[in-house]
């Protein structure tokens, strides 16, 4: 097991590594940030003086080392759109969208899961006919459609709730929650919805599938040979062999989640990292996108190890390398 | 029961007696899809033809015209059959058209990660060794990221390196970032399957033979793999028909001479409070019809080939 | 004589597809008694696998019993509602089925796995089902069995988890178990174990085996009567040693020629020309008669029922002669 956890952690550096190294690039060879910084009129005395002082004329490596050291510090340099720190604004941003995300999470998986096991359970009747026409409809509905329905009916119809922006936040440390008021809540309802549903219909019908599946394998025709009744069959022996495989996709649709998160944002004026992301790609904000980069394939890589982990502790075929001798 | 004649049927009998266009005729769902999917794409095709406006010919819009609801509504008029928008194009016709671009990117898109993907999986499969452990390293990096954020990425840098882009070349550039984001599932489909074919026998008699490793991939192992490719690709049209509308709404797709449903969508969007519901609407449903018709008919494929379920 | 445990009459299985009703059981009819082990044998697809599911209610849909009956300690068990057929499925009829690799859930311990059905069919506490299990294991031959109730079926070796299975199966004390294939997946030397095991297991328990193999040797060990099946249908059926040496129908006498023994002096083996039928192309009158060394006009035409020939029961026209005349 040690052995697992070592490589998956040179994995999720090479990755992190070819990440940086890709966010580099950005940073070298798209836009040139002395022309940015100094705009057009600049003399070649002054480029030069400011290549020598950001260290542009060292040799590659040196700089791609100086780079990665900077971004481990969290130091992405100054934003070319609002020429603020880039590790400020995504700080400032950061909670809003991990929220945003978690709540999308939680209502996916709470009601995507048990409608999916419902969908097999029940297949060919009406209703999971129904339910897999719906989950069809919510991964052909692009987000940001169903954030502008969801708008048009509570908002601008029904004047039920709000449509842009987190409401009123309170401030916990560094930390800004819009967790803990009620304005906060309503303003979470339908982004979280909005963003909640292609992930729902994706995982109903992955546990679905799953579970029939499972329910054609021998143990489980073993398990009913054996006289089990139906729930302990189901629920005790189907379920749990299902949820294993729908464990390890689920979390990595949370890095999924991430970055629909930006259109969600932008549907609704979320001030999340998303929102800044996109404004970055409209402004052509190099060190914005470089910086957004890492940090989401950091979430990723830490997501990712997570995942595995879980794995381990449910399945456990992976816990013991060997089987015992003897026939 | 009669018994089964001896003489090989053609390749159309084969098929209409075959399990796939068997499950078509039986499938209601199926069929509704796919005259749904194909009005769509009649009308995309000949937009030119077909629509009653031209939405781009700047001497046919009278501002006069501006925000016409549609025709069933007061105000509305037969001339302008779903309204029109702020400038006085006629929506029905400003659909088709945007139609016709939204399917131009999303099958070019599939198109080129059908390609890319498809190839690399046959090389990966079959050379097998440090090729095949790079390519999988590549799709393994690849997959770690969501598929609008590559898009984005590809999109962010096109714009930044090429500020003053021709309509083509914006064009170009979507494309090549939506075809990135899809070509990890072919190439891993592909690969599977090849590998498995690669040790059937009648491969390695072809070896045996001396029959160039190329001609084999591609004249034996590839008719033997491209039926789940088919279904990835039918399913991945959808997908990317809805990452160019989104890229487009999020201001960031098409160039904006040539709107996609994305871009009317954006552009009704800031409308929307005005009440004027109709100019993000239609698009909107044009957008979810095409979606979902597509995707209807990839999982009716899907369950149709698959042997298990027959 | 003792009233048979389990009675089959005139079974017909068929499954619909959508080019028509295929046949796969066509008028199967037999008996086992208390104690008894039967053997059913024959080609792959020849109806075997089917005919034990029909009996312990698990047939795949669309599948479905079209006829017939089967009537287990003289009462039938074929129409029962699906509450009811479940008590009895573990209670008083047990199965093996094939591939102990994928018989055990992975994600439970093999104790967990066999307390459950214990007290799912028999009325004791939790800590008496544990007792029972432990004893289960032991029985089967598996060593260090308290220890082994923790562990995950990955851990054991292929031998020792179908033992497991048996286990399992004879865990809520059936009278009969209907054994589908249980050692073809094994090792052969391991072969022989297990089936030596099932026997004496079966006899101390007090339960009949219906045991479903292709493979004569194993039939020819550890039966008392066997079924030849081919096409769906039952071709002959008698007491093991008669069947063997005395094979009255032309097909059983294929299937016993074919086999090569340590005394054989033969050059070549016996070899029956042609395949068995697909379903949905079976013979008029005798599903055998295109491939029958010894077949007559009559054979064509009209199916024959089994009925008695010398030492054993074979559906067959030339026994029919013997008998009329």
């Amino acid at each position: 097991m040690l052995a697992f956890i070592l490589r998956r952690l040179a994995q999720a550096l090479m990755v992190m590594l070819s990440v940086a190294f890709i966010a580099f690039m950005l940073f070298q060879y798209v836009g040139d940030p002395v022309a940015s910084m100094l705009g057009q009129d600049a003399t070649a005395e002054q480029r030069e003086a400011l290549r020598a002082e950001l260290g542009l004329d060292k040799p590659f490596p040196l700089q791609f080392a100086h780079f990665v050291g900077n971004a481990l510090q969290g130091d992405f340099g100054l934003s070319l759109r609002q020429g603020r720190k880039v590790s400020t604004l995504i700080a400032e941003r950061l909670p809003a969208t991990l929220e945003l995300s978690l709540a999308a999470a939680v209502i996916a998986l709470l009601v995507g899961i048990p409608l999916g096991v419902y969908a097999a359970l029940k297949r060919g009747t009406f209703s999971s006919q129904v339910a897999m026409t719906a989950s069809l409809l919510g991964v052909s509905l692009p987000t940001f459609l169903i954030g502008i329905l969801l708008i048009l009916l509570f908002s601008v119809q029904l004047k039920w709730l709000p449509s842009f922006g987190r409401g009123d936040t309170v401030a916990l440390g560094a930390w800004s929650t819009g967790l803990l008021t009620v304005d906060g809540w309503k303003h979470l309802v339908l982004p979280a919805i909005t963003l909640s549903v292609f992930q729902l219909a994706l995982i109903l019908r992955l546990v679905r599938a799953e579970m029939l599946e499972v329910l054609r394998t021998d143990y489980i025709k073993f398990a009913r040979a054996r006289g089990l009744p139906d729930r302990a069959v189901y629920f005790g022996h189907a379920l749990k062999n299902t949820l294993v495989p729908v464990i390890t996709i689920t979390g990595l649709q949370l890095g999924a989640l991430i970055a629909f998160a930006i259109i969600t944002e932008t549907v609704f004026q979320w001030p999340g990292m998303g929102f800044l992301f996109i404004q970055a790609v409209q402004f052509a904000d190099v060190p914005v996108m470089a910086a957004y980069l890492c940090l989401v394939a950091l979430i990723f890589v830490i997501v990712n190890l997570a995942v595995d982990l879980l794995y381990f502790a449910v399945d456990p075929r992976l816990r013991i390398e060997k089987p015992a001798g003897g026939h | 029961m009669s018994t089964t004649t001896a003489a090989a049927p053609g390749a159309l009998a084969r098929f209409l007696d075959g399990d796939v266009w068997h499950s078509f005729k039986n499938s209601p769902m199926a069929i509704v899809a796919a005259l749904i999917a194909l009005l769509c794409v009649f009308c995309a095709l000949f937009a030119p033809w077909v629509a009653p406006h031209n939405p781009f010919d700047m001497t046919s819009i009278d501002l006069n015209d501006a925000r016409r609801p549609p025709a069933w509504m007061d105000g509305g008029s037969a001339k302008f059959l779903l309204g029109t928008d702020d400038q006085g194009r006629d929506i029905l016709s400003a659909i088709m058209y945007g139609a016709r671009i939204s399917l131009f990117v999303g099958v070019a898109s599939v198109l080129v990660s059908m390609v890319v993907g498809v190839a690399l999986g046959l090389l990966s499969g079959f050379a097998g060794g440090r090729t095949d452990a790079l390519i999988m390293r590549v799709c393994d990096v690849m997959l770690s990221f969501p598929p609008l954020l590559v898009a984005l990425l590809i999109d962010g840098v096109g714009r930044a390196m090429f500020p003053n882009a021709d309509e083509t070349l914006a064009f170009g550039v979507l494309i090549v970032a939506i075809s990135l984001t899809g070509w990890v599932q072919y190439a891993r489909t592909v690969r599977g399957s090849t590998m498995v074919e690669r040790n059937r026998e009648y491969v390695q008699a072809a070896r045996v033979i001396g029959v160039a490793p190329l001609r084999i991939m591609f004249r034996h192992v590839l008719p033997n793999v491209m039926g789940p490719v088919l279904v990835l690709a039918t399913i991945h049209v959808a997908a990317a028909i809805l990452t160019e509308a989104t890229l487009s709404f999020l201001g960031v797709g098409v160039p904006p001479t040539s709107p996609s449903l994305g871009t009317l969508i954006r552009i009704g969007n800031d409308v929307l409070f005005s009440g004027e519901w109709w100019i993000t609407i239609f698009p909107g449903l044009m957008l979810i019809l095409i979606a979902l018709s597509v995707n209807l008919l990839g999982d009716w494929l899907r369950d149709a080939l698959n042997p298990r379920l027959r | 004589m003792t009233a048979p445990l389990l009675e089959v009459r005139h079974l017909r299985v068929e499954f619909p597809t959508r080019r028509g009703t295929l046949l796969a059981l066509d008028d199967i009819s037999f008996d086992i008694s208390p104690g008894e082990v039967l053997g059913v044998v024959g080609e792959s697809g020849a109806g075997k696998s089917l005919t034990g599911a029909a009996i312990i209610g698990l047939l795949e849909p669309p599948g479905r019993i079209a006829g017939g009956e089967i009537l287990l300690g003289g009462r039938r068990i074929d129409n029962l509602p699906y509450e009811q057929m479940r008590a009895i499925r573990g209670k008083r009829i047990g199965a093996i089925f094939q591939d102990p690799l994928t018989s055990l859930n992975p994600l439970y311990t093999v104790g967990r796995q066999l307390t459950e059905t214990i007290l799912t069919h028999l009325p004791v506490s939790a800590e008496e089902a544990r007792a029972r299990a432990v004893k289960l294991l032991q029985e089967t031959g598996i060593p260090a069995a308290e220890q082994r109730l923790e562990q995950y079926p990955h851990q054991f070796s292929g031998g020792m988890r179908q033992r497991v299975v048996i286990a399992l199966a004879l865990a809520a004390q059936p009278e009969l178990i209907v054994a589908d294939e249980p050692t073809t997946a094994l090792d052969v030397s391991i072969q022989a174990q297990i089936i030596a095991l099932l026997k004496r297991l079966c006899k101390e328990h007090g339960a009949a085996v219906m045991l479903v193999t292709h493979d004569m040797g194993v039939i020819a060990e550890t039966c008392d009567r066997v079924a030849v099946m081919y096409a769906g249908r039952i071709c002959e059926i008698g007491p093991v040693h008669e069947v063997i040496h005395h094979p009255a129908h032309p097909y059983s006498r294929g299937l016993m020629g074919s086999i090569p023994a340590m005394d054989d002096t033969r050059e070549r083996l016996l070899q029956i020309d042609g395949a068995m039928p697909r379903l949905n192309a079976i013979p008029k009158g005798c599903a055998f008669n295109p491939r029958c060394p010894q077949v007559m006009e009559r054979c064509r035409s009209e199916r024959p029922e089994l009925r008695d020939a010398r030492h054993t029961r074979a559906a067959c026209w030339l026994h029919a002669q013997e008998a009329d005349s």
